[in-house]
């Protein structure tokens, strides 16, 4: 599938979703709801099958959060980009960790760095830091007199 | 040792290794649950190298961030360098002039011999052989020394700018990197015979540590680790970057998984590596070695993502910019990261020796992880 | 060159005229206690520098070269170094049984320097039943691994305590068994009596395949139990950092070296003995001239160029292999070498029985 296929199936079957104008792989952006299942679907739907799970991305946009799941099929050799829109006062988002193992690893470090919350994790805890650590470091209002360099 | 854990219920010894060991090479830390000799569980505990590069590079321009990028791979900082330019080069929308790309494919894969060698000594250190260390090392000196000629530094390199490499090539270099390639095929034997045919090293990695195709998918693990899974995953073939469309070589593939398809998956890389230089040294064109570009770079809004084949595997770098100097995040996908999320499962059942051979075989580089 | 008791007589002798005989006996104990100690430091800093040098050899460097004449001194230095820190005892660990177990396993190896010839006539203690000793003494050596590994509360040493209890106990069978071929052919347990019955030629020539099967038996075992690579599962350094003497340091520690050092002496001796004839010079059947020469290097070179070259082959070892896991060490014992030495024991017997060695 090229690009343009993959993101008109892709917001097809996801209510609520839209494809996103970007660089050189198509982007979907979509909402927290439902996200675990729809994550199943995108690894096991034949035309997508996404299994591979190659980076999870937190960014902090001041006024929501977004996760950004880069997915590839290695049998298809297409790839997605998945955005999704995480609330900033109640960051919370399903756990993937079920459907790519990698993910335990990858939303840990979401966690500890802009701490959103994933349910159904097998094991949410700091990953980087000590767990004594206040605030999450990759927060745009994050301020650390000790640590932080001012350029 | 930082925390006395004692034992579990099951009366399980549960261990600290490291975060001063000697296998772990670096500062990881590994909580394992043994019952006997046999491993129930493994715990990575990070964070102990966590520069939280990311951030810094938030605060850094797109010159100067590369710079950074160094100290994460550090064994592979050219490709590290090479993955960031591209994705600056990508917002920028610039040609990288034909020398520069010959030019920057060398450096890569004279790196990924270097760090393959080190790997080499290294893990037959862990496994117990000393002496191979030795012979790797002298065969690295020669890339360091060359890399030191044209770069002025053997190992955070800081080359590859946006836009080129940072200086044309030093006038030995062509002859210098020839006569590496004579000697190393010369040596390459040498290491098979010391450590390839051995048999107690044989032993120590067949059928130890075995990933299945499918775990090593879902893993998200990359480079060697998943291509001795039989997972064709190399970026150089399926996305190449620069002039790797050009080169021929072939992708190292084995199916078993185990400990030694990844050693075997490694030596086949080198000689693929060395067998790209010697292509290239001579093809070299005359030309500018740096596009022109302008001192202070500003990006478009966007977001630009590139991917290269570190000596671990797949390194992304994921630039999201607001269209000012300095990127609004910086994401960097490192493949050591997604590689040591599958050590517990293939480390199950096993004895510590085999422990310490799949942490050997995955060549884990600590800052690469942490960041 | 004169024999050791008439040495010790005559000493002896001189004593008992110019002391008192209490004093003349306790002089005399002393006499002998520091020359032991002092023979056990020459060796340990002599092998500590072989191994230093054969493993630089092997790995394209140079080794010590600084201190003293060529780095001869190094090994001195080192252990001045180690004799001058401090020896800490860890909090948590059992203390007597901490400080005792180097002590321990230093004087297991010194028990077995008794029956060691190093030349003709050159034996401190020639007992009628000398393999047997040897054998039994060298058993000890674990208990003190073991008590070294409970008592210092810390897991790695635990772990490499129970490894080497397992891999010492299950190596002594082979190991005796290796020595039991060359008992069998030579009829006696006594060293003196083992090395006379070479005369006419080595063991190892002499006793066709199955003394040659057994020596690889016994080489194979001897590094095992004296936990060199590719057996140091004990102390596995890159997986329980340093094994049963991880807590240990300063002097402790160098006694734990030193011991292991002499341990591989010890062995390396015991393998001259049985398979190489000890102190015999090298004969060939009738040529008689050829022999005449061979008699005239001093016996004591004979003996201690014999063990140096089956220590150089065990370094060897250990810088060019790497290590067996631990479950392999043990199948290795007891499904291959225990099985093939038990039969190889048999084809001696039969070859003693039926005359058919030279």
């Amino acid at each position: 599938m090229n690009a343009e296929e993959i993101k008109s199936s892709i917001t097809a079957v996801f209510a609520g979703s839209s494809a996103d104008e970007a660089g050189e792989w198509p982007v979907v952006a979509m909402d927290a709801e439902d996200w675990l299942n729809r994550a199943l679907l995108l690894r096991d739907t034949r035309e997508w099958l996404f299994d591979y799970l190659f980076c999870v991305t937190g960014i902090d946009w001041k006024t929501h959060f977004t996760v950004v799941f880069h997915l590839r099929s290695l049998k298809h050799r297409h790839s997605v980009v998945i955005k999704i829109q995480v609330d900033r006062d109640k960051p919370q988002l399903d756990s993937v960790s079920s459907v790519w193992r990698t993910a335990e690893f990858h939303e840990r470090e979401v966690y500890d760095l802009f701490g959103i919350r994933f349910s159904h994790h097998p094991d949410l805890r700091r990953l980087f830091l000590t767990e004594d650590w206040n605030g999450w470091p990759l927060r745009k209002d994050y301020e650390d007199p000790v640590n932080m360099i001012k350029l | 040792m930082l925390e006395e854990l004692g034992t579990t219920e099951q009366g399980d010894l549960i261990i600290n290794v490291g975060p001063q060991h000697p296998s772990t090479h670096g500062v990881l830390h590994l909580v394992i649950t043994l019952n006997g000799e046999t491993i129930k569980k493994v715990e990575p505990h990070l964070g102990y190298i966590h520069r939280s590069i990311e951030k810094m590079c938030e605060s850094l321009t797109y010159r100067q961030f590369i710079y950074v990028t160094s100290r994460m791979d550090y064994l592979s900082s050219h490709i590290n360098n090479h993955g960031c330019a591209l994705a600056v080069e990508q917002g920028m929308q610039v040609e990288v002039p034909l020398r520069a790309q010959y030019i920057r494919v060398i450096m890569d894969e004279l790196t990924r011999l270097a760090s393959h060698q080190l790997w080499w000594g290294a893990m037959a250190m862990d496994v117990g052989a000393i002496t191979p260390f030795f012979h790797a090392f002298r065969e690295r000196e020669m890339i360091n020394d060359i890399m030191e000629e044209t770069c002025g530094a053997r190992l955070t390199m800081n080359y590859m700018v946006p836009g080129g490499v940072a200086m044309d090539l030093h006038p030995n270099f062509r002859k210098g990197v020839k006569d590496f390639i004579r000697l190393f095929k010369s040596k390459f034997d040498e290491y098979d015979e010391l450590v390839t045919h051995n048999v107690i090293f044989r032993q120590r990695m067949e059928h130890v540590g075995i990933l299945s195709g499918q775990d090593a998918i879902s893993y998200g693990t990359s480079g060697p680790v998943a291509r001795a899974s039989g997972v064709s995953c190399d970026v150089r073939k399926w996305m190449p970057y620069d002039i790797y469309k050009q080169v021929e070589f072939t992708e190292a593939l084995e199916t078993a998984g185990d400990c030694f398809a990844r050693y075997l998956v490694r030596m086949h890389e080198m000689k693929q590596s060395l067998s790209i230089v010697e292509q290239l040294i001579d093809a070299i064109p005359e030309g500018d070695f740096q596009a022109k570009t302008k001192a202070v770079i500003k990006l478009p809004k966007g977001e630009f993502y590139s991917v290269v084949e570190t000596a671990r595997g797949e390194l992304g770098v994921y630039i999201i910019s607001e269209g000012g100097t300095t990127p609004y995040r910086i994401k960097f996908r490192s493949p050591g990261f997604s590689n040591l999320s599958a050590l517990d499962h293939m480390a199950r059942g096993g004895k510590i020796g085999d422990l310490v051979a799949i942490m050997g075989t995955l060549d884990l580089v600590i800052p690469d992880i942490d960041r | 060159m004169p024999s050791l008791e008439e040495i010790s007589k005559s000493v002896h002798d001189l004593l008992t005229t110019a002391l008192p005989p209490v004093m003349a006996l306790l002089t005399g104990f002393l006499i002998a206690g520091l020359l032991v100690i002092g023979l056990f430091t020459v060796l340990g800093l002599v092998l500590v520098f072989m191994e230093r040098k054969v493993s630089a050899y092997m790995q394209i460097r140079v080794g010590p070269n600084r201190v003293g004449f060529k780095g001869t001194a190094q090994t001195l230095a080192d252990t001045l170094k180690l004799v001058l820190k401090e020896g800490l005892t860890p909090s948590g660990s059992d203390k007597f049984l901490f400080n005792l177990a180097p002590f321990l396993v230093l004087i297991t190896s010194m028990l077995l320097m008794a029956p060691i010839p190093f030349a003709r006539n050159f034996q401190m203690w020639d007992l009628n039943i000398g393999v047997l000793y040897i054998t039994a003494i060298s058993s000890i050596s674990v208990i003190g691994i073991l008590m070294a590994g409970w008592s210092s509360n810390n897991k790695y040493s635990l772990l490499g305590a129970m490894r080497s209890g397992a891999q010492i106990v299950s190596y002594e069978l082979s190991a005796g068994m290796a020595i039991l071929t060359v008992v069998v052919l030579s009829g006696s347990l006594k060293i003196s009596d083992i090395i006379l019955s070479q005369q006419n030629g080595w063991w190892i020539f002499k006793g066709h395949i199955p003394v040659i099967i057994s020596f690889v038996i016994f080489i194979i075992a001897v590094t095992a139990e004296t936990n060199r690579a590719p057996f140091d599962m004990a102390e596995a350094e890159s997986e329980l950092t340093a094994g049963f003497h991880t807590e240990y340091s300063g002097m402790k520690f160098a006694l734990f070296f030193l011991a292991e050092y002499v341990n591989i002496f010890i062995v390396c001796a015991i393998g001259a003995v049985l398979f190489l004839g000890g102190w015999m010079p090298f004969h060939i059947g009738s040529w008689g001239a050829f022999n005449r020469v061979m008699d005239y290097i001093p016996s004591s070179v004979w003996f201690m160029s014999k063990t140096f070259f089956l220590i150089f082959v065990i370094m060897w070892f250990r810088w060019t292999f790497p290590r067996l896991r631990i479950d392999q060490l043990l199948n290795l014992e007891w499904k291959y070498l225990l099985p093939i030495s038990l039969f190889n024991l048999l084809l001696v017997t039969l070859v003693a029985i039926m005359g058919w060695y030279f």
